[in-house]
């Protein structure tokens, strides 16, 4: 299996010090697969060729197979209501494997990693080296306001492997004065990738096998070399992370440790992080075939790493390294740092299972959550199960029942009040109607008052110019009336001319002129 | 068939994703230890399969059956021994586990006993239909739940293989109103069943006529040309759709042939080999369903079919009666449920009239 040759590529590493896959540089990628044992990616047998070699594989097949087929009988081992049964020749279908690994590869790999960690502590470095490739990445400042993550994409291609790698970084992580918000981007990055995975899931045209798949699936969290112990902001981040995502800690620059303080130092890390109940990431051990290496490499976390995509020259050989006065620490030297334990780890023999237990640990644990937030059990009040699509039913007739309740409210309210407006309005018509009724009879009286009264004083106008008129035809016959009737006509004249002069207006007083004016008539008539 | 169906569209490979760069790597890395990784994870849980077959009676489906996965997965049952037919459709389904180098295949084998054998076949693909989409609500109930499985398990029909008589003329009314009605739920697979009484010529010209009846009336068999991702996959698959419907022969009994025990069917003139491509096509059956196009069947169905189903189901869902279990036996797609209770008693009237009637053709 291609597994054992890594293994022993591992093993002989150990011993020699110079790693063996440094002279996998000058073979092509190419010739890997070919070089590769039997057990790795097989061709898988075309269908239109496989029935011309029918005839040959058929019968050594059968000829084979013979000696070692169990005879024609099933064996009843009910269990699941499934039987077992024993073939009685080949059938073929242990290419089932190959078939889901091709179309594997077909649709390519997704790999996220989130890296934690302070600013200047190596992070991209320890990236580029790990894939052996220089991502364009430039020094970040350490005078940011705020945590940022920032992610990139980058397709790699070994071989027919197809990998879309994921880096997403934290900038400005620790740099702060105020480190109490420090963490809560992180959070919040991880819980944004899960809901975007969640919405895509609950849709109901959906393209599950499309979709770019950015939920992290492994975060490196990287602890400054100090030699004493956690800082509380690590301690307190990884709390806050260890739920939603798998935790791999690793002790970065760790050629600033000497070999016996690292010791002590990683002792002290693992107890305490045990102590304080956060969990990181152990490596599965429940397959034989990597139980062994993972149990050991669970004893060796944190990993402590260097980072370098510098090259020095030690014996006859370019490695990567950092020079320093006092020596060359090598990258992938074992005794140096643990820096090819952590990539096997995590590239050759996890990342698989790290996938798996993002998808299926972290993820439904926030899909149970958020869901259950927003209130859908699977068991109803009586016991009764429930389905997500029931509850979402019941959810929705609640609500449209509510709103419908609310249109009618609101209708009625609305109703009331034109109701009420309309009634004002009707009032104040009326009231206005009366009004003008009112001023419309108070004129109408004044009118017939201011008649009468003109009527009056063109009665009093007539009287009086009839009483001039009269006068007038009595002055010309002054000589034929004695003195003193003269002087008591003269002073009655006067007194009535007086009299019709200061009673005009009056209606009493022209009816009194009008009795003095008959009066006079008979001394007129005299 | 349901106006909301939409008609299913192509998969692609490769998944979308924002501004990505190519970058170089200038030295292995171990990417690509990820494949075995797969392998064993595979191979520890197993694969799932489950393939329907439908036929008449006596079109030996069941030895098919027997033949394909070379082990008694039912007793077949040989004609005029007093096996009663069942008198309605009822579906049967047997599960077996099989293992083979390492890798564990879990079977699922649905066979439909009485399928197109009344007088009045009208709606006979019912019971079929409602059980495919049983299969499918089970599906979307297990994965709706809020606490779900790890691994849920998949009891949807992958592959129907439909078995058609070889009259030598063309396919028939029943054949094709079934076939159009299935193929766009599931995918069917038409063979030429019990071949051995086609001569080679004859065979060639009944599977013209078959691929000709297909394509008026569009029906779209596995493996389906709106499906094909890259050019190999067409030439390879076109391939395939030239030679579609297989004729087959089943046959579970060993006989010698020149000194070698093969598995065939003894006659008076000659004894007919299985796995000889020259007599007959079981070979190119086998392959495609277990050793090229089994994965591909399994994707088709998990990001086509039932992915349409999902969308029919999640519109209509505010029409359907809801139930307080979570198995909903009233399907959600239009044609009214025929449940297997209610067949009886207009079967039976029909049945009546004739006793002992053998349909073997």
């Amino acid at each position: 299996m291609g597994r054992a040759a890594h293994c022993s590529a591992f093993a002989v590493v150990k011993g020699q010090g110079l790693p063996r896959r440094r002279q996998c540089n000058h073979v092509s990628r190419r010739d890997r697969t070919g070089e590769r044992p039997a057990g790795g990616l097989r061709q898988l047998p075309r269908w239109d060729s496989l029935h011309h070699e029918l005839f040959q594989s058929h019968m050594a097949a059968k000829t084979a197979g013979m000696p070692s087929q169990l005879p024609d009988s099933e064996q009843n081992q009910k269990k699941d209501n499934t039987r077992s049964l024993t073939m009685s020749g080949h059938v073929g279908f242990e290419s089932l494997p190959d078939q889901l690994v091709n179309r594997s590869i077909q649709q390519g790999f997704c790999f996220n990693i989130l890296c934690v960690g302070e600013t200047g502590i190596g992070k991209s470095t320890l990236i580029d080296t790990l894939f052996n490739t220089n991502f364009e990445d430039h020094e970040s400042s350490h005078f940011y306001p705020h945590v940022r993550l920032k992610a990139q994409t980058y397709e790699l291609q070994e071989s027919n492997v197809r990998l879309k790698l994921t880096i997403v970084n934290t900038v400005g992580f620790g740099d702060q004065i105020n480190k109490e918000e420090s963490y809560q981007p992180i959070v919040d990055y991880i819980d944004a990738q899960f809901e975007a995975y969640l919405q895509e899931e609950l849709k109901i045209k959906r393209s599950l096998f499309n979709y770019h798949d950015s939920r992290i699936h492994v975060c490196l969290y990287f602890i400054s070399p100090t030699g004493h112990s956690l800082k509380t902001l690590d301690l307190l981040t990884m709390k806050s992370l260890d739920s939603k995502v798998n935790i791999i800690p690793v002790i970065a620059k760790a050629d600033a440790i000497s070999k016996t303080e690292l010791q002590k130092f990683k002792i002290k890390l693992m107890s305490e992080l045990v102590s304080n109940g956060v969990q990181i990431y152990q490596f599965p051990t429940d397959d034989e075939t990597i139980a062994k290496i993972n149990a050991s490499m669970n004893g060796h976390l944190p990993f402590a790493v260097v980072g370098s995509m510098d090259e020095v020259k030690v014996g006859n050989k370019m490695v990567k390294a950092r020079q320093y006065p006092w020596g060359i620490v090598q990258v992938e030297n074992e005794n140096h740092c643990d820096f090819v334990k952590l990539r096997e780890m995590l590239l050759c023999t996890n990342m698989e299972d790290l996938r798996d237990q993002t998808h299926t640990r972290h993820y439904e644990l926030y899909r149970r959550c958020k869901l259950e937030e927003l209130g859908f059990t699977d068991v109803g009040p009586e016991h009764e199960p429930l389905s997500l699509q029931e509850t979402y039913e019941a959810k929705r007739h609640e609500f449209y029942g509510e709103r419908q309740r609310k249109e009618e409210e609101m209708k009625q309210t609305f109703v009331q009040r034109v109701k009420e407006k309309e009634a004002m309005l009707k009032e104040a018509e009326r009231e206005l109607q009366a009004k003008f009724e009112h001023l419309k009879r108070v004129h109408q009286e004044e009118r017939m008052k201011l008649e009468e009264k003109r009527r009056l004083l063109e009665e009093e106008i007539i009287a009086f110019s009839k009483k001039k008129a009269t006068s007038e035809i009595h002055q010309n016959q002054p000589f034929m009336v004695p003195g003193s009737s003269l002087r008591k006509d003269k002073d009655r004249k006067k007194l009535s001319n007086a009299q019709v002069l200061e009673g005009g207006s009056g209606v009493g007083e022209a009816l009194r002129a009008g009795s003095l004016s008959s009066r006079a008539r008979p001394v007129l008539q005299r | 068939m349901d106006p909301l169906r939409q008609p299913p569209s192509p998969c692609s490979p490769r998944p979308s994703s924002p501004r990505t760069q190519s970058c170089e790597m200038l030295g292995y890395v171990g990417i690509e230890a990820v494949l075995d990784q797969l392998k064993i994870k595979a191979m520890k849980m197993g694969f799932e399969f489950n393939i329907m077959v439908v036929g008449q009676s006596g079109l030996g489906k069941s030895t098919m059956v027997n033949t394909l996965f070379k082990s008694k997965m039912w007793k077949s049952t040989l004609p005029g021994l007093g096996v009663p037919t069942p008198k309605t459709l009822q579906l049967q389904s047997v599960t077996h586990v099989i293992e083979e180098k390492g890798v564990k295949l879990k079977l699922t084998v649905t066979d439909t006993p009485g399928f197109g054998d009344q007088i009045n076949n009208d709606k006979c693909w019912d019971p079929i239909l409602g059980y495919i989409n049983e299969q499918y609500e089970r599906y979307l109930q297990e994965e709706i739940l809020i606490t779900r499985q790890r691994h849920i398990p998949d009891t949807r029909v992958h592959c129907c293989v439909y078995f058609v008589p070889p009259t030598g003329h063309c396919l028939r009314p029943l054949d094709i109103e079934f076939l159009q009605r299935l193929c766009q739920t599931v995918n069917v697979v038409p063979v030429i069943a019990r071949a051995d009484s086609l001569t080679i010529e004859e065979r060639e010209a009944f599977r013209r006529r078959i691929q000709h009846n297909l394509r008026t009336h569009c029906i779209e068999v596995y493996p389906q040309k709106c499906f094909d991702e890259d050019i190999n996959d067409r030439i390879l698959n076109s391939k395939i759709r030239e030679r579609i419907p297989f004729a087959v022969v089943g046959a579970d009994r060993e006989h010698l042939v020149n000194g070698r025990c093969v598995l065939g069917r003894k006659t008076k003139w000659g004894i007919i080999e299985v796995e000889n491509m020259a007599h007959c096509e079981f070979p190119l059956l086998r392959d495609l369903l277990i050793r090229t196009h089994l994965q591909d069947l399994k994707d088709i169905t998990h990001n086509i079919h039932y992915e349409n189903y999902r969308v029919f189901r999640l519109n209509k869902s505010h029409v359907l009666p809801r139930g307080p279990g979570w198995v909903n036996l009233a399907p959600g797609p239009a044609p009214s449920p025929a449940s297997p209770q209610a067949t009886p008693r207009t079967m039976k009237v029909c049945r009546w009239t004739q006793d002992n009637s053998d349909d073997e053709c």
